[in-house]
């Protein structure tokens, strides 16, 4: 008997091992594909199979990024960036979750607006960029409402799909638990929502990033995205490249933070 | 024993863009203070409609409900519904899930909190109140379901095939025990079933309704002479077989 327990410890422990080793095994190729690419860009830019001047590499875009600090205005920028993706983002939610809720309370409301969603959901928001720009001029108010514009109508879709996801027999039990609608919603139906609005929310992150650089291309004076197009006006292209990468480093930060403040949701909810 | 409550004539039909589909046609029977009554019929008959009835959630198209207090009053009796599954909510602990209906009633007093402390006790679940309900057995959610029904403590409940989600050997375990505890509470009760032999062994009189649209066919008293509530005593008293299969023929000859 003791040596059964034993036998399944010592499988137990090397199931946990492989497992551990598996996930070392892929962070380790994961360091070594971006290496790779370290390298190999670093060697063609110095072998001349490239041209530095248009395609940069990587010590010019590290001396780059140490200058633009420096001078102290890379920081700037990335603040700016920074603040306008965070503000899109809470106030995307916001409305968006105001407005799913309307259209919950009101089913006529829902039918009534659906196809005008649907039409601004499949339109390209940057054709709206150059409206704002001539409504609110160039600024950081444009900015916020360009990121806006990228992730609200696909919000308030998904976030009024979940809604409507809700099951209708807890609702029933509401009911007969003497509740009205808006016991429903509130005990029922938004709870219920939580991880379908999470995974909402880590798209929308994303989708106000792209609001903001393409606000920024078009009405900034600040951001990365202004940095962007700056750089390649003045074919300045260490700059556009450093900008991207430091964009790339900016979304994986997002993406990651939204991912640990549901993973903390879920804990506590034990969702 | 008095009824509590009468129906009379009572008619339903559901309606859509390919016309009238009748649910209910005429149904009428009373039901006793303290009595247990099921009713079983063809799948799709309208057993559920004609709970949500009873319970106040769809007013009828014709016909009337009487409500026969023992005080003589005519307040709508408070009725405890149960639902086919136990829904209790997983982003809830097992105490704010019992606690659920006095919540939304704003009725959070000492007195039915007290009551609520004293089904837990009784039933087992004090030392899972802070769990939730994924961390109980099937047996233990329905009974905490239980709870939350009795938390507002209604005169009347209703079962709407509620053990149904159970599997077989949990069930039979589960509706003895449930209903053993719903008569120590002397309340009256309906249940809808398809399970003839739940039907038999449970309940003090059978209302068997015909298919679409549904009528009461027969109303059958059940009188078994073992009864303890426990499904499987129950299926060995010897008028078991009798009632099981007037059932049967009534169910299976339908037309």
């Amino acid at each position: 008997m003791r040596n059964k327990t034993e036998k399944e410890r010592t499988k137990q422990e090397e199931f946990m091992r492989r497992h551990r080793r598996h996930h070392h095994e892929i962070a380790l190729w994961r360091a070594l594909v971006f290496l790779l690419f370290l390298a190999l860009w670093e060697l063609s830019a110095d072998l001349h199979w490239i041209d530095s001047f248009f395609f940069s590499s990587p010590s010019r875009v590290a001396l780059c990024f140490v200058k633009q600090i420096r001078t102290n205005s890379m920081l700037s920028h990335i603040g700016v960036t920074l603040f306008e993706t965070v503000a899109s983002f809470l106030l995307v939610l916001l409305f968006s979750l105001v407005m799913s809720t309307l259209l919950w309370c009101s089913t006529k409301l829902s039918e009534v607006l659906e196809p005008y969603l649907v039409v601004l959901n499949s339109l390209p928001k940057s054709a709206l960029a150059p409206l704002f720009i001539v409504w609110l001029g160039t600024g950081a108010k444009t900015i916020i409402v360009a990121g806006i514009s990228v992730a609200l109508f696909g919000s308030v879709i998904s976030f009024y799909t979940a809604f409507r996801q809700a099951d209708s027999e807890k609702i029933t039990l509401i009911r007969t638990l003497g509740g009205n609608r808006r016991d429903a919603f509130l005990k029922v139906v938004l709870p219920g929502s939580v991880p379908m609005l999470l995974s909402t929310a880590k798209v929308n992150i994303g989708l106000a990033l792209v609001g903001v650089i393409i606000g920024e291309f078009l009405a900034a004076r600040k951001g990365l995205g202004y940095l962007i197009i700056y750089g390649s006006q003045v074919f300045q292209l260490d700059m556009v490249i450093t900008s991207i990468l430091v964009l790339c480093v900016i979304a994986l930060l997002f993406y990651k933070s939204v991912q640990i403040i549901e993973h903390q949701i879920r804990i506590r909810f034990k969702m | 024993m008095s009824n509590i409550l009468e129906l009379k004539n009572i008619g339903y039909s559901y309606h859509n863009l390919h016309g009238e589909t009748k649910a209910l046609e005429d149904i009428s029977f009373g039901v006793g203070e303290g009595e247990f009554l099921a009713i079983v019929g063809p799948s799709g008959c309208g057993k559920s409609t004609l709970l949500s009835i009873i319970a106040g959630l769809l007013p009828p198209e014709r016909g009337t409900i009487l409500v026969n207090n023992p005080d003589g009053s005519i307040r709508y009796p408070g009725i405890g519904y149960m639902l086919q599954r136990d829904h209790l909510f997983e982003w809830r602990t097992v105490y704010r899930n019992v606690t659920l209906g006095l919540e939304i009633q704003k009725k959070m007093t000492p007195e039915r909190l007290e009551t609520i402390e004293r089904l837990l006790r009784e039933y087992g679940l004090e030392k899972f109140r802070d769990k939730r309900p994924s961390e109980l057995s099937g047996g233990m959610k329905q009974r905490a379901a239980l709870i939350r029904t009795l938390a507002l403590d209604p005169q009347l409940l209703l079962l709407d095939e509620p053990f149904s989600a159970l599997d077989y050997q949990t069930r039979l375990t589960v509706s003895a025990d449930i209903c053993r505890l719903i008569r120590e509470t002397g309340k009256t009760m309906i249940i809808i079933t398809h399970d003839l032999s739940e039907a038999i062994s449970l309940a003090d009189r059978i209302i068997v309704l015909s298919g679409r649209p549904a009528r009461v066919k027969r109303e059958i008293p059940v009188k078994l002479t073992l009864k303890d509530d426990s499904l499987l005593a129950a299926r060995n008293a010897p008028e078991f077989q009798d009632y099981f299969n007037r059932l049967w023929e009534d169910l299976t000859h339908e037309k």
